[in-house]
């Protein structure tokens, strides 16, 4: 028999060595070695072995023992999950990879938009699913130790001097030490707690060996060989397949969703997980360490109620066969494993408990007693860690508390399976977040509220016993004294298995409300995205989130992330960052993708929901949701619409420009034109002044002049002042047709009267030596216009012609013909005609065809253009005919033809 | 898929290629085969109440440790056929 005293020496020694391996992991992952075997799939499979805690290593015994197979249900649900690796936990890895998620409970509130109050329901419902199982460690260590101490093997009458619930004491502050020690040595979830995974793994081996060997020594030592044990099986009470369907299915189907969904399998699946590869190779060899560690238990129940006295604790069978057999050694290795499977089931459990406490509950109320935000005062990274440090203790003592309350009573099994049907809870939420892009976050508040409260009521009340907290009437009438509402005959479905009852019910109803609640709500932008990037995280991981990051210095955010991360691991991160950056020194720009990855980093170390809130408070909360994004896209739209305008403006104005520039350069011309203009006209005016003033001065001085002379000079004075009075005459027809202050006189005449009387009157006075033939197409044309401007411009037009046709036989003839534009009328002569570089100026005022003789000022033509203007029509030279032809055109209102007069009434 | 054009791609490789997804197929499926026979024993007969028929406990363990070490075989092979540097270095080859 082994003394109390050497067993917790040997306990002692067992810790130690454990201690010893993670502080050894620790430095050579701190130095960078044996990265290799640190991060090896072996260690990784090894790790996932923490599913199998004192619940496994005692319980399944003593399970095996009261319910037969049933005990493999246990291990059947997470072998299927892990050979299903591609459809569920793949998804997980590379969310939980891509997300930085912390626990079950970030990954959840992450899922949906970031609700911290998601996070903490979650948190808290894993902290009441949890805390029985830690208990139930506590209790299956005590008890190992107890059986040491009794005397009877039957682990019921217990010595005297055993303390049961100081050595509970002890044995959960141990295990309290040892999690903060090197559960809260490095802050980033993300650099992993090798110490403690390596611990797990080596803890792993001991209880898979001393199971191993126990139930060799079972099997071959005390039956006799495979089959002499088989034909024993066969022979005990529980020698028959005899199992109620609904609970090998129900237990199955439970224990894969606890697989998926404990916060500590989700700790070493998920979050400690190395590489998406690794899970290839747990999906067969964790299966097969399951069944290697559940494959003695049938043998070891079987020859334990054969061999041992009648009453003895089934649960204890694997310490209490090898002691009765006084293999004592065999004893101390069994008992070590046991030690070993609840030690690293709390330390795991502890870890991921109190991540998700310290990250969900106290930091984010931390975080708002303190509202000056986290670079003012204070060191962040202290206070997380003394956070989780708290929250470790916490939950150790909350385990300790509920095994002192429930006085160590109670089959492991049953605890475990209400502890599972806590945890399922949270698969429909799970499973909808990953898989189903319309969840909700009020979808998944409302499945969680519902699957909670059916699971409190149906499991865990009733759990405890009729009298603890549901009285005797409530099992028998329901709660009011409504059958409806009975814990164990929910909706008065009566005659089904307690544990199928609850699981059905909770988990079904769980799943309605969450599926119903998010099919009529609508998720909120940041859901929306994220629900995006979970459901597609196979098929890309990008970006998930926008920071407007101007506002924010960098030397702002290396302050707080120093203060989270760590001097060293802050500055080491900028600096990467400031490199990748192609930045000078060790700030990076406060780009959107520096800021999101320094997001990431933190939310690493204090989750995705709190990360979130720090850096926002220091960008100044402008982190830009799918509605900002949609108001900018709205922005840019303005913008671009605006810019467009402000182009066409520009256009517009290059235009004017344009304009303004040619009306200045007209400007100008027209003041050179003025010039030129006064200049002529003065010139014009001295002429004949200066003659005038020479022959008056001569007549007024001279004495002696003949009667001729005087009658000369005075002759030519007159003539002078003719001419004179003609030029006045001409400038102010043409100033007043150019001010446009002529009023026309409309009359109406026939064509061809008109032209006849510009014929005569030109001619009148004059040698007759211009013979001029006037042709009509349509004789009978009326014309309706100012006929006396008309006819001045057909005098101006004649006489030209016979000014300057220089021919020995000058010929002027007048052709008129109806067009479409209207009446024109030609005026060609048989003469030499312009020259081509004088045509473009004959219209000009004072210009005269060179050469010419004559007395003209040279506004004729000037104001026959004036008036054809003022007509409507217009008058135009046209080169290249023989002669000088100048065009006379008019427009079709001002000529009728005779028949329609009634048409010209009408008009009027 | 398999839909290229025979003359663009040697018949080896696109045989290859199609082993390959098949035997991806056949990982996504594993679990279904698993749970089918794992469900099984529902259909089994269970014993009278005086403890007579049913199928013996030893031929139920052996049933159901069978099915689990196929399963972890099975698995173990389907891995050996499907990880990445396996199919790189036989792509190489």
């Amino acid at each position: 028999m082994v003394g109390l005293n050497q067993l917790v020496l040997v306990c002692l020694a067992y810790v130690v060595f454990l201690f010893g391996i993670a502080f050894l992991a620790e430095r050579a992952a701190r130095q960078g070695r044996g990265a290799r075997f640190l991060r090896s799939p072996v260690v990784y499979t090894l790790s996932l072995s923490i599913y199998c805690t004192a619940w496994t290593f005692y319980g399944a015994v003593g399970y095996a023992a009261r319910s037969g197979l049933e005990y493999l249900t246990i291990y059947l649900g997470p072998s299927l999950v892990m050979i299903g690796w591609w459809w569920i936990l793949r998804r997980l890895v590379s969310i939980g990879r891509s997300q930085r998620v912390t626990s079950i409970a970030d990954l959840i509130s992450a899922r949906y938009g970031k609700s911290n109050v998601l996070a903490i329901v979650v948190t808290v419902m894993a902290v009441i699913g949890v805390t029985p199982y830690i208990a139930l460690q506590l209790q299956s260590v005590v008890l190992s130790l107890s059986i040491f101490a009794a005397p009877d093997l039957r682990g019921t009458d217990a010595d005297s001097t055993f303390n049961a619930v100081s050595a509970a004491f002890w044995v959960a502050t141990g295990l309290a030490l040892f999690t903060v020690l090197f559960g809260t040595r490095n802050l980033n979830v993300h650099e992993r707690h090798h110490g403690i995974v390596i611990a797990v793994a080596v803890e792993a081996v001991v209880k898979l060996i001393a199971l191993l060997a126990v139930g060799v020594f079972v099997v071959w030592g005390l039956a006799g060989g495979v089959g002499e044990t088989l034909a024993r099986i066969d022979a005990s009470p529980i020698g028959a397949w005899d199992m109620q369907g609904s609970r090998w299915i129900t237990l199955t189907m439970l224990s894969a969703a606890a697989f998926l969904c404990l916060p500590r399998m989700f700790q070493v699946m998920v979050v400690e997980n190395d590489e998406e590869s690794h899970l290839g190779i747990a999906s067969w060899a964790f299966p097969a360490y399951l069944m290697l560690i559940s494959l003695f238990v049938m043998p070891i129940a079987v020859v334990g109620l054969d061999l041992l006295p009648a009453g003895s604790n089934p649960d204890l069978f694997v310490l209490s066969l090898p002691l009765s057999q006084n293999q004592n050694g065999l004893a101390m290795l069994s008992f070590l494993g046991g030690f070993s499977s609840a030690t690293s089931m709390v330390i795991v459990a502890t870890l991921a408990l109190s991540t998700m406490v310290s990250n969900h509950v106290v930091m984010p109320v931390w975080l708002a007693m303190r509202r000056e935000g986290a670079t003012q005062s204070g060191d962040v990274r202290n206070v997380v860690i003394l956070a989780r440090r708290v929250s470790i203790l916490f939950i150790i003592a909350l385990g300790f508390f509920y095994y002192r309350a429930s006085g160590g009573s109670g089959a492991l099994a049953a605890i475990g399976t209400i502890s599972f049907g806590g945890v399922a809870q949270f698969l429909p939420v799970l499973l909808g977040g990953i898989f189903w892009r319309g969840a909700t976050r009020s979808g998944a508040l409302a499945g969680l509220a519902v699957g909670f409260t059916l699971w409190v009521f149906t499991m865990l009340l009733p759990g405890l016993g009729p009298g603890v907290v549901l009285s005797q009437p409530v099992f028998d009438n329901g709660l009011f004294g409504l059958g409806l509402l009975r814990p164990q005959a929910l909706f008065g479905i009566e005659g089904v298995d307690p544990t199928v009852h609850a699981a059905l019910w909770s988990l079904s109803l769980n799943s309605f409300a969450f599926v119903l609640v998010s099919l009529l709500t609508f998720p909120a932008p940041v859901e929306r995205l994220q629900g995006a990037q979970f459901v597609n995280v196979v098929d890309h991981t990008g970006a998930n989130r926008v920071w407007t990051a101007s506002l924010a210095g960098s030397e702002d955010l290396m302050i707080m992330t120093q203060r989270i991360l760590g001097a060293e691991d802050a500055q080491a991160f900028f600096r990467s960052m400031a490199r990748t950056q192609g930045v000078q020194g060790h700030l990076p720009e406060p780009t959107p993708e520096f800021i999101q990855a320094l997001e990431r980093e933190l939310a690493g170390s204090v989750g995705a929901a709190t990360a979130h809130a720090m850096v926002s408070q220091i960008v100044g909360g402008t982190s830009v949701s799918v509605q900002d994004l949609l108001a900018v896209a709205d922005e840019s739209a303005e913008l671009l619409e605006y810019s467009s305008q402000l182009e066409q403006k520009s256009r517009e104005l290059a235009l004017t420009a344009g304009q303004l520039r040619r009306a200045n350069e007209k400007l100008t011309q027209l003041s050179l034109q003025k010039d030129a203009f006064l200049s002529q006209i003065s010139h014009e005016l001295r002429t004949p002044m200066t003659s005038i003033r020479s022959f008056s001065e001569i007549l007024r001085d001279a004495d002696s002049l003949s009667e001729t002379e005087k009658n000369r000079y005075a002759s030519i004075i007159h003539s002078e002042t003719l001419r004179l009075t003609r030029l006045l005459n001409d400038l102010l027809d043409l100033s007043v047709l150019e001010n446009g202050q002529v009023s026309l006189h409309l009359t109406q005449a026939p064509l061809d009267e008109v032209l006849q009387r510009a014929v005569t009157t030109a001619l009148a006075g004059q040698e007759g030596k211009l013979w001029v033939d006037i042709s009509h197409e349509n004789p009978d044309v009326m014309l309706s216009t100012d006929l006396d401007r008309l006819v001045q411009v057909f005098i101006n037009l004649i006489t030209n012609a016979q000014k300057y046709c220089l021919s020995d036989d000058p010929q002027l003839r007048i052709s008129a013909a109806m067009t479409a534009q209207g009446l024109t009328i030609d005026f060609k002569d048989n003469g030499a005609g312009i020259a081509a570089d004088e045509q473009a100026v004959i219209f000009e005022k004072f210009y005269r065809v060179s050469g010419s003789q004559g007395e003209g000022a040279g506004l004729g033509l000037a104001i026959c253009q004036e008036i054809m203007a003022r007509l409507g029509g217009g008058i135009s030279y046209l080169p290249d005919s023989g002669g000088a032809v100048f065009r006379v055109s008019l427009p079709p209102e001002a000529s009728v033809a005779q028949q329609g007069p009634a048409v010209l009434a009408a008009q009027k | 898929m398999g839909k290229q054009p025979v003359a663009k791609r040697p018949v080896f490789l696109e045989r290859k290629s199609y082993r390959a997804r098949r035997m991806m197929d056949a990982v996504r499926l594993l679990p279904f085969l698993g749970l089918a026979l794992w469900m099984a024993p529902l259909m089994w007969p269970l014993p009278d109440p005086q403890g007579q028929g049913g199928i013996a406990m030893s031929t139920a363990l052996m049933y159901l440790f069978g099915v689990w070490c196929g399963l972890a075989i099975l698995g173990w092979v389907l891995w050996r056929h499907t990880r990445p540097s396996d199919s790189k270095r036989d792509a190489e080859d």
